[in-house]
């Protein structure tokens, strides 16, 4: 089954909902995510910006097929990723869409070295053997690691940057359409953060890649993206355009983000009392003066959740 | 000029392992004073945690190696060990990195408090409760969190409950190591707003602020030390560190910072090249020279830490150079 996509998306994303189940005769719902709504376009990286607990990496698992959705859509090339069933369908969407995490650590077999992690590449997703090694060369050194220098090391030889730019070398080999890199970097220092940064932009710009940076640090997410996705308590409260946003947060939530975002150029206000609960009140009080008006562009490309109800 | 809570002198404290020495604090001096906030940044696997808890409490293999340290005009490395156990919590006290995973989800946070004062001879009597309930105000809680599981309470409100319960007998020095890593940009500005709160009401002394993010000991720090493969290679004035580095680790460190503002297709950061060294049985040398842009011959022999002005100290043959490269 095909549905229309719109313009020039390679995934779609519509009102995607995920309610989790748990507790005594799993009666305690958890509603992760609701009702969210973007677009990923190729060669753009869109970060996705949140608290602890907001949604953000449920979208990401949703969108990788780890779990399946409670209700909404996940269009990928003109189809709902639901649809997809028979076997082959299946390993090419794992293929062309892939995660990378936090902990590059928990990804890689401990026992595993580089050259097998990268030939198990080879035969489980079916690719042509033919040039690998060369090919295997190649991706290393397009993530500047030096093949003859990594190739025969176990993961626990490697450091954090150099397994994360492992992480991302796999998946050129895999020529991915979409990376979901969640937390990716939260884990490195300043120092080395930035590279692996650039080599995401280049990436994602040379190869029409189209990418999820999922981050809590608003910082990275204004370096990195062309568009921004802010969550709070499972749903999508502003979008659009990076710079739009920064510029001009609307969302109380947005809002209490960029007041709290260490910044070597702007001290926090010690003067005024901080406090994060507070935000709780003021999403409350801006929905329901807000009342019955939804989502709506407050200038092209920035949209805002002006209420929920 | 006001007095020195902690004065650290030639500092070495080495990890003794089957191989040789891990020299991950290696000659470090710097002093606290008064109602200061000393920030500590460097990357990680620099020695960050290593100072801290060779002020605190040396397990194997971590050896106390040479060096002098003055708590309160107390020789803290030669004093017997039930002495200084005297002085935590009433003297020093310290959060440690992961404190956060000390909570164990089956007990309640009320059983939890009482487990860690208890170590430190303290007992949590009611009088004591009631001390903690009226320290839990100030950060915005109140009692009902006591008698809660820790799995129901944000990382935010345990590191503010961890906060309260490290500076319940107001002590003059607080050493909190990496309390905001974890945490959202929100609870890190709360939590580290915090510690300045109970520094400037009193509640502690003075404090040293942990953190591989320069950015938010830029908030709240009055001074920054900067360390790197357990030297310490700048210390000064928050604003100097931040605006005037004099360091070539020290100024890439801050020119790697994202900042809002700065968008990739404006204008691309650098990161810095290459990896710390290994502390293993390391030798003489700028140990930053592997990485530095400045480096020379000289570099091979270690730089001694020269004034930059009478509170800002840079250990660097080249610091005066570096200073007047624009390019940089
Ligand atoms: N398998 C699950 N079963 C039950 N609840 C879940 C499950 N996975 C996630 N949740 C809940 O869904 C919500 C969203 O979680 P999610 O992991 O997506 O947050 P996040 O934004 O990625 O947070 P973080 O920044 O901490 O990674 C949370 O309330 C979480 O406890
Ligand atoms: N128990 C130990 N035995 C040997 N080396 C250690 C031990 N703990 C830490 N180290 C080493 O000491 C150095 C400093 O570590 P640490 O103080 O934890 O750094 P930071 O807190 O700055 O990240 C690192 O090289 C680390 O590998
Ligand atoms: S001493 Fe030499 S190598 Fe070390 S930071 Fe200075 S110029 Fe660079
Ligand atoms: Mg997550
Ligand atoms: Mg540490």
């Amino acid at each position: 089954m095909s549905v229309p996509s719109s313009n020039d998306s390679i995934l779609s994303v519509r009102g995607l909902t995920k309610v989790f189940y748990s507790g005594v005769f799993r009666r305690q719902a958890t509603v992760a995510v609701k009702d969210v709504w973007f677009e990923m376009k190729p060669g753009t990286i869109l970060s996705l910006i949140g608290e602890s607990g907001s949604g953000k990496t449920t979208i990401g698992k949703l969108i990788l097929k780890l779990i399946q959705p409670t209700s909404g859509q996940i269009i990928y090339k003109g189809t709902d990723i639901a649809h997809l069933k028979n076997k082959e369908q299946l390993r090419d969407y794992y293929r062309k869409v892939q995660g990378v995490f936090q902990d590059p650590f928990a990804t890689f077999n401990p026992l595993y070295r580089v050259d097998r992690i990268f030939n198990m590449v080879y035969s489980s997703f079916g690719l042509d053997q033919g040039k690998k090694d060369e090919q295997v060369r190649e991706v290393l050194e397009s993530v500047n690691l030096d093949p003859d220098r990594t190739l025969g090391k176990f993961p626990h030889q490697l450091s954090g940057g150099q397994l994360q730019r492992l992480l991302i070398a796999r998946t050129l080999l895999m020529d991915v359409d979409i990376l979901i890199a969640d937390e990716l970097i939260s884990m490195l220092d300043a120092s080395t953060r930035i590279g692996i940064l650039n080599l995401l932009v280049d990436i994602c710009k040379s190869r029409g890649m189209s990418i999820l940076f999922i981050t809590h640090d608003l910082n990275l997410g204004y370096y990195i993206s062309d568009y921004t996705l802010i969550m709070y308590k499972g749903r999508l409260v502003e979008k659009g355009d990076t710079k739009k946003i920064y510029e001009n947060p609307v969302h109380p939530y947005t809002k209490m983000l960029f007041e709290s975002v260490p910044d070597i150029h702007r001290k926090w206000d010690r003067s005024e009392e901080f406090l994060p609960e507070h935000v709780v009140q003021e999403v409350r009080e801006f929905y329901a003066a807000n009342e019955g008006r939804g989502f709506e562009d407050v200038e092209e490309e920035h949209t805002v959740l002006f209420s929920d109800r | 000029m006001s007095e020195n809570i902690l004065e650290v002198k030639n500092l070495r404290a080495y990890y003794k392992v089957l191989k040789g020495e891990v020299k991950a604090v290696d000659d470090l001096t710097f002093n606290v004073r008064k109602g200061e906030i000393l920030g500590v940044a460097g990357e990680s696997g620099c020695g960050k945690s290593t100072l801290a808890n060779t002020l605190i409490s040396r397990k194997p293999p971590l050896h106390y190696i040479s060096g002098e340290v003055r708590l309160l005009g107390k020789d803290i490395m030669h004093m017997p060990s039930e002495q200084f156990r005297k002085m935590r919590f009433r003297n020093i006290s310290l959060i440690p990195q992961y404190a956060l995973d000390a909570f164990s989800p089956t007990r309640r946070i009320k059983q939890f408090i009482s487990d860690l004062v208890r170590d430190h001879g303290i007992k949590a009597d009611q009088k004591f409760m009631a001390k903690v309930v009226d320290r839990l105000r100030l950060v915005n809680l109140d009692e009902s969190v006591l008698d809660r599981y820790s799995i129901e309470l944000s990382g935010g409100m345990k590191q503010r409950i961890i906060l309260t319960i490290s500076t319940i007998l107001d002590p003059e020095f607080l050493i909190a190591d990496e309390i905001t890593s974890a945490l959202d940009v929100s609870s890190q500005r709360y939590v580290a707003t915090m510690l300045a709160n109970f520094r400037d009401e009193g509640i502690i002394g003075s404090a040293m602020f942990i953190t591989h993010d320069l950015s938010i000991l830029y908030q709240i720090a009055d001074k920054i030390l900067i360390m790197y493969a357990g030297n310490l290679v700048e210390i000064g004035p928050t604003d100097e560190i931040i605006k005037n580095p004099r360091h070539p680790y020290t100024r890439a460190l801050i020119a790697s910072l994202p900042q809002v503002g700065i968008q990739y297709k404006d204008h691309r950061l650098e990161g810095i090249e290459g990896t710390p060294p290994a502390l293993l049985n390391i030798g003489e040398g700028c140990r930053f020279r592997f990485r530095c842009p400045y480096m020379s011959a000289k570099c091979e022999g270690s730089p001694a830490l020269e004034n930059v002005s009478l509170d800002h100290q840079v250990s660097c043959w080249y610091w005066k150079e570096v200073e007047s490269d624009v390019s940089a």
